[in-house]
């Protein structure tokens, strides 16, 4: 055993740290709650993608820099902690560049994964419809042949990026006759493509969170089939193991955590006992949530696609989320509720916008219901439902 | 970073958990649970023969040369087992300790008899009006005369010490007030001692102090070192406690799986019914989130690297996720589990008094806000 990160590991979080310090304050923008899938920022994107940060566990032909998952764990993290403007490369990064890796055709691995890695390729994820959440499989977007193209119709949903994104890794019916799981595909489609529309939806706490995807007759040419043909149940099953595996779902609000803690200190909040015990249970849920998602990591860099493992740590994580929430409209009490740009509002309006915003948390990317039942049935060996 | 054990460590947690497979049933747990002693003389033997009690110390004292991490797997294995008797005592509480400041003529005295199983020691930290983690408002008073101190006073739940050759008291003295660790004989005249009923029957006593003298001598290590070593010493006993509540909420994850799997009702195993799975789910997470913050303090331990934080968040967090755990345990085995019949009770009654010892929970959680600098 070994809970230490090596003289390099520690030396590549401060260089992150400190790039990522500098950035603020330079004044290029302000730590956020959520900017690793609501801060948009073209220019950001680019400086990450300058320093290599982007693919950074990728074979080096394809752009990236063969460094291990820890490397990019610690890279994620120092991001999450500065609340750094990152949702631009976010999703190619973390499991659309991944999973063309793993199944896409070379001609795919040379057309997007070195555009991703210069921080020019942006994605959006084509999963959920409006009758398909948990159940995946039964989704509805449907894919015809027609000599080399694939024609597209159908509507996505809960599109994160979306009025960004350039492309968008859609999960469409194939086969309608097969069997649901087995007639399913994985195709990547031009943002720009005639016949792609967008709607977007306003969250919760007021902002641009998601959109609905409209493909009306989109014409895919056959070679954007990722994988292969009826494979993408499986396919996605993979890439949300990978969506699950990250510190985002710890962290996304980390920003709101360190200042609470800072405004308790300043204002001399920290005789009150019950205040420390919320600022101390908070500190205790943020370690041990690292601890399950460092042994995430840990199981990426054996080789082996994280399962049951990820489901755990997204699980945990998006509660914490929550406490989070909670502890801080609790201890900032009437204004908990100011919204960022009031008269008075604490915090930049973090605490407001991270009540409202983490009940989502355990929703997206496999509600906390699926998730445990995953950890039932894989890690338990419970029977199957 | 790497989370899993060595092929050696693994070897001896196989080792340890075949041995106590074989001696430590549930039927032998009970026994001596109603025994006075709370231990069985012939397993001692056989464990120190094992090695087990030295595996720590280093090898000029008898000891096997291993490390507390090494220790922290048998100690898991013996938190599965609900292995009863002094090992803990007599290694976490004592051993240690004497490893740690006792000069070198007491290690070479005491060590290599500790390490044989010969002689029992433990080690006496709470009293009347406060707990083992307050070391600061200790009021057992060694007052010196000559080249004595008198010992007065009372110490509460202290572990094993019925059955003690040694008795290690942390005691303030005066005139001069200081905190010191004396290293007493067990049978001085002046210390009485009375087993506690408690509901783990771990055989905690209490041991009243009455003017019983200690040579000046046997204060271990140093004087001025006193409370800084029991603050290190109740770490290293929370670790402890932590590892073995590890193997302990283990085995409950695994005995209430396999009740889910077993116990069927409407034609269907409990098990596959979403509520229930969802509730072991919970039970998964608690009991791994427990094993990496316990096994993460425990290695740095090991390592010498400071760990105050570290040691906090692992005891606070055990605390809080056995109670969760043990509610779900409970529920999921139904009103069997509320019976001396079914095996559960032995874990929840242990888990328990692992939470109470050394710092609960919530000592832990205010230790955590002091290291934020609240």
């Amino acid at each position: 055993m070994d809970f230490s990160f090596t003289d390099e590991q520690n030396k590549f979080r401060r260089e992150v740290r400190d790039f990522l310090e500098r950035e603020i304050k330079e004044g290029y923008w302000q730590p956020a709650c959520d900017a690793w899938v609501q801060g948009f920022d073209p220019e950001f994107t680019k400086r990450v993608a300058q320093k290599g940060w982007i693919g950074l566990t990728w074979p080096k032909e394809y752009g990236g820099q063969e460094r291990s998952h820890l490397d990019r764990l610690i890279l994620t993290e120092e991001m999450l902690r500065c609340g750094a403007p990152a949702a631009l490369h976010w999703f190619g990064d973390r499991q659309v560049g991944g999973a063309i890796l793993s199944f896409g055709s070379e001609e795919l691995k040379k057309e997007f994964l070195p555009r991703i890695v210069k921080g020019e390729a942006y994605f959006g994820l084509g999963m959920s419809e409006p009758g398909t959440g948990s159940d995946l499989a039964s989704l509805q977007t449907k894919a015809v042949e027609d000599g080399d193209y694939y024609v597209v119709n159908g509507q996505k949903t809960w599109t994160s990026c979306a009025s960004f994104a350039q492309y968008f890794d859609v999960y469409v019916r194939t086969d309608p006759e097969a069997p649901r799981h087995r007639g399913i595909s994985e195709l990547i489609i031009d943002a720009q493509s005639p016949g792609v529309s967008r709607t977007p939806m306003i969250d919760v706490t007021g902002t641009e969170a998601w959109s609905d995807v409209f493909f009306d007759n989109v014409r895919v040419h056959k070679k954007y089939l990722v994988g292969e043909k009826n494979r993408g149940f499986y396919q996605v099953l993979h890439q949300l193991d990978y969506e699950r595996s990250g510190m985002e779902r710890l962290m996304g609000n980390y920003p709101l955590f360190e200042a609470l803690v800072q405004f308790v200190k300043d204002n001399d909040l920290s005789r009150k006992p019950a205040v420390r015990s919320k600022l101390a249970q908070l500190e205790i849920e943020f370690e041990v949530g690292r601890l399950l998602i460092y042994r995430v990591a840990l199981v990426m860099e054996e080789g082996r696609a994280p399962n049951w493992e990820s489901a755990m740590s997204k699980a945990y994580s998006t509660e914490v989320e929550k406490h989070l929430a909670s502890a801080a409209m609790d201890i900032l009490g009437p204004y908990g509720q100011l919204l960022s740009g009031s008269k008075y509002v604490p915090l930049r309006g973090m605490a407001a916008h991270s009540y409202l915003g983490s009940k989502g948390y355990s929703l997206q990317a496999g509600t906390t219901e699926i998730l445990k039942n995953i950890l039932a049935v894989r890690r338990l060996g419970l029977p199957g439902s | 970073m790497k989370f899993t054990l060595t092929e050696e460590q693994e070897m001896l947690r196989k080792t340890a958990r075949d041995f106590l497979a074989d001696k430590c049933s549930k039927k032998f747990v009970k026994q001596m649970e109603e025994s006075e002693a709370g231990y069985s003389v012939e397993l001692w033997r056989e464990m120190a023969e094992l090695g087990w009690m030295g595996l720590a110390f280093p090898g000029k004292y008898g000891g096997g040369d291993m490390s507390f991490l090494d220790l922290a797997v048998l100690l898991e294995e013996m938190g599965r087992a609900c292995l009863p008797g002094p090992f803990f005592s007599q290694v976490v509480l004592a051993g240690l300790t004497i490893l740690d400041i006792g000069s070198e003529d007491q290690k070479r005295q005491y060590l290599p008899e500790l390490v044989s199983g010969e002689k029992i020691f433990t080690l006496a930290l709470a009293g009347p009006g406060y707990h083992d983690e307050d070391v600061s408002a200790i009021t057992v008073e060694a007052t010196r005369q000559g080249g004595n101190y008198l010992i007065s006073g009372t110490k509460l739940f202290v572990p094993d010490a019925h059955v003690a050759d040694y008795l290690l008291c942390v005691a303030r003295t005066r005139p001069k007030d200081e905190i010191a660790v004396f290293l007493a004989d067990a049978r001085n005249p002046g210390i009485k001692y009375a087993v506690l009923k408690t509901i783990a029957a771990d055989k905690l006593c209490e041991v009243v102090f009455d003017r019983a003298p200690v040579p000046a001598a046997d204060i271990l290590g140093q004087l001025n070192k006193g409370e800084a070593a029991v603050q290190e010493a109740i770490r290293r006993a929370a670790v402890g406690k932590c590892c073995e509540m590890v193997g302990n909420i283990q085995r409950v994850l695994e005995m209430t799986v396999d009740y889910a799997k077993e116990r069927k009702q409407f034609d269907r195993p409990i098990g596959s019914f979403q509520v229930i799975q969802h509730y072991c789910a919970d039970m998964a997470t608690d009991v791994d989130a427990a094993r990496f913050s316990t096994y993460r303090a425990a290695w740095m331990l090991s390592e010498g690297l400071p760990c105050a934080k570290e040691v906090a968040v692992a005891k606070a967090w055990i605390g809080q996720a056995s109670q969760r755990i043990f509610a779900l345990a409970h529920q999921i085995h139904g009103a069997i589990g509320a019976t001396i019949e079914h095996d559960l009770h032995y874990y929840t009654r242990r888990a328990k008094a692992a939470d109470l010892a050394f710092g609960d929970a919530g000592f832990y959680q205010e230790a955590v806000a002091r290291e934020m600098g609240l």
